[in-house]
């Protein structure tokens, strides 16, 4: 079984989110960078199928150099090589189609993304990898259990699950649940030294354009203070909720 | 060019996130002064639509597919929408909106912008305001190309009732090549799911232990609320991952959150920030969530919830 996982390089989750540029660039000063959460989850689940299902996990990325070191940390978890599609990754139908035109040669039997990327939130790349790739897509995916020839899978919907088979191939997308945070892999010293010597591929990227250009960014409003209610005085609470905040 | 809306519905009812796509869709299609085209599966009485500016709806058969078939349900979307000479579809925010939004941007040859807040800024080309950063920051985002797809954050536009026609047609379900076969749904036992909830109160480490989360529960049961967790919560198994919010869990837009024994961290924060009112109760007057919240209580849970819970109780029964 050959697996893709493809990753997406995010700013840490405690990053002040600042932009630059008359706002109209995101400010990378002082951020770092980490693999995008729900792209962990994805490459968990391929490990273990590797150790299982004696799977070769290849790990995928649409970004400019500075993006290795998180490929590299993939590898220090256990993926067997890393391709970086050499292209700033413009928006989720850009990366997509990168991805495909990879993915295309490699014949690959289960590509992961994840749910979400956590910084521009698209949520696209999955659904429309799937479709260049003309697999099934499954968003939410929380299950991926292989039973013979079937796969048995699990998508989080709102207010429930839903458990659904199909076969290889196959594109889902990850999220907390298909792996639990305990089992999260922190790559050891023996990882980190055997991912120096795994290939990293740097692949030219595709003519393709962009769907969607970003003219600006904001950041909200700031907050006014907190109204404090005393303890004893949980009324005026539900006095101020009913009235003033008019919410229940 | 019309507006084409996709219509979800839960056990024969539209779910009220897409009598809000509708709504939006009415004001876009008044803008653009085209007409509003709906498209529902297996729905025997879509008559409501009327109430909220659609012209026409399209209503599928479903021929054995009783649940969700995103394969099928975007092919069909996107054969009206060629047929019917769309050039912008809108669909929820809800787990199936964002599930099938992008497929459909794909087959339709569209740009697809999720989280979208508000009406479009302009329309040649199409530009949106939606939330990135998972709620940290907004961007302006304008489509390169002629048709467009928005999937429309939850609670962030409104019911806006218009009358209108509402003509019903019985459209043709696609076929598709593949599919992922649905062999059962398991419906979570809470009454209310946290992305259709108007309120949702949230419990924190602060609360001990999953012993204690009959107050969060009690509460919720009053008020009608989701119950929701942080995310050391679910990872400690206290709560079900389905709870778990904030950046790494769900988005919450409720137009109420509570949270209890939460300290508010920016993790938590961003996931939970488009809910419009947000109140805190915490015994340490240091937590971060006081400057995220409305109004907030320094206080130790398990005196002031049973107070709030019996109080509230109270009054809806007066
Ligand atoms: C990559 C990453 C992603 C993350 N994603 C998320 C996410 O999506 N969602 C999320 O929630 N977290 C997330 N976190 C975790 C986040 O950083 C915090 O650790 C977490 O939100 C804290 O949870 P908590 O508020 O329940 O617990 P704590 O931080 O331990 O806070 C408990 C609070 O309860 C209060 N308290 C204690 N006793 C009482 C009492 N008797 N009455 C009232 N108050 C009391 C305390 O004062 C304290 O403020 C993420 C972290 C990382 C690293």
């Amino acid at each position: 079984m050959k697996i893709l996982v493809c990753i997406s390089n995010v700013p840490d989750t405690t990053s002040k989110i600042n932009f630059t540029d008359e706002n109209r660039a995101f400010d990378t000063q002082g951020v770092t960078y980490i693999i995008n959460p729900n792209d962990e989850f994805g490459l968990t689940r391929a490990i273990w199928l590797q150790q299982q299902e004696e799977a070769t996990v290849t790990v995928a990325t649409v970004g400019e150099a500075s993006c290795e070191p998180i490929l590299r940390k993939c590898l220090a978890i256990g993926a067997d090589n890393a391709v970086r599609i050499d292209a700033f990754p413009e928006d989720g139908f850009y990366v997509a189609s990168q991805l495909a035109a990879y993915a295309e040669k490699e014949a690959f039997d289960l590509v992961i993304t994840g749910r979400e990327s956590i910084d521009y939130n698209g949520g696209m790349v999955g659904a429309m990898l799937a479709n260049y790739l003309e697999m099934p897509y499954l968003a939410n995916c929380i299950q991926l259990e292989k039973e013979g020839e079937s796969i048995l899978l699990q998508r989080e919907i709102d207010g429930g699950k839903e458990n659904l088979k199909g076969k290889l191939p196959l594109v889902i997308g990850a999220q907390k649940g298909l792996v639990e945070e305990k089992d999260l892999i922190i790559p050891n010293m023996r990882g980190i030294m055997q991912a120096r010597q795994k290939p990293l591929e740097v692949v030219t990227p595709i003519e393709s354009e962009a769907s969607s250009s970003i003219k600006s960014y904001e950041k909200p409003p700031a907050k006014g203070h907190v109204k404090l209610v005393d303890t004893g005085d949980i009324d005026q609470l539900i006095d101020l909720l009913q009235n003033e905040a008019n919410a229940i | 060019m019309s507006v084409l809306v996709y219509i979800e519905t839960q056990n024969q009812e539209i779910k009220k996130s897409s009598l809000e796509v509708a709504s939006y869709g009415r004001a876009i299609a008044d803008a653009k002064s085209t007409s509003l085209i709906a498209v529902c599966f297996g729905l025997e009485d879509s008559s409501q639509l009327a109430a909220y500016g659609v012209d026409k709806v399209f209503v599928i058969p479903t021929a054995g597919d009783i649940h969700f078939n995103a394969e099928r349900y975007s092919s069909t979307l996107v054969a009206i929408a060629k047929a019917e000479a769309v050039d912008l579809l809108i669909v929820s925010g809800s787990a199936n909106g964002r599930f099938i939004g992008p497929l459909i941007a794909i087959k339709f040859e569209a740009s697809y912008f999720s989280n979208v807040i508000g009406l479009p800024t302009a329309y040649d080309p199409v530009e949106v305001k939606r939330s990135c950063f998972t709620n940290k920051a907004f961007n302006h985002s304008i489509s390169k190309k002629d048709k467009v797809v928005i999937s429309l954050s939850s609670n962030s536009f409104g019911l806006h009732e218009k009358a209108a026609e509402a003509a019903p047609v019985e459209g043709t379900y696609s076929p598709s090549s593949f599919s992922l076969e649905v062999v059962t749904v398991e419906q979570s036992s809470a009454k209310v799911s946290i992305a259709d909830a108007d309120i949702v109160v949230s419990g924190g480490r602060g609360l001990k232990g999953p012993e204690n989360w009959h107050l969060i529960e009690e509460l919720a049961n009053v008020l009608g609320a989701a119950t929701a967790c942080s995310k050391p919560v679910s990872d400690m198994g206290w709560r079900p991952h389905s709870e778990h919010v904030g950046q790494t869990g769900k988005p919450v837009a409720s137009n109420l959150y509570i949270a209890i024994g939460v300290s508010g961290a920016i993790q938590h924060l961003a996931g939970i920030n488009s809910s419009k009112v947000k109140v805190v109760i915490n015994s340490d007057p240091e937590a971060p969530f006081f400057k995220a919240a409305d109004y907030g209580v320094v206080g130790d849970a398990f005196e002031v919830v049973p107070e709030l819970t019996s109080k509230l109780k109270a009054l809806k029964e007066a």
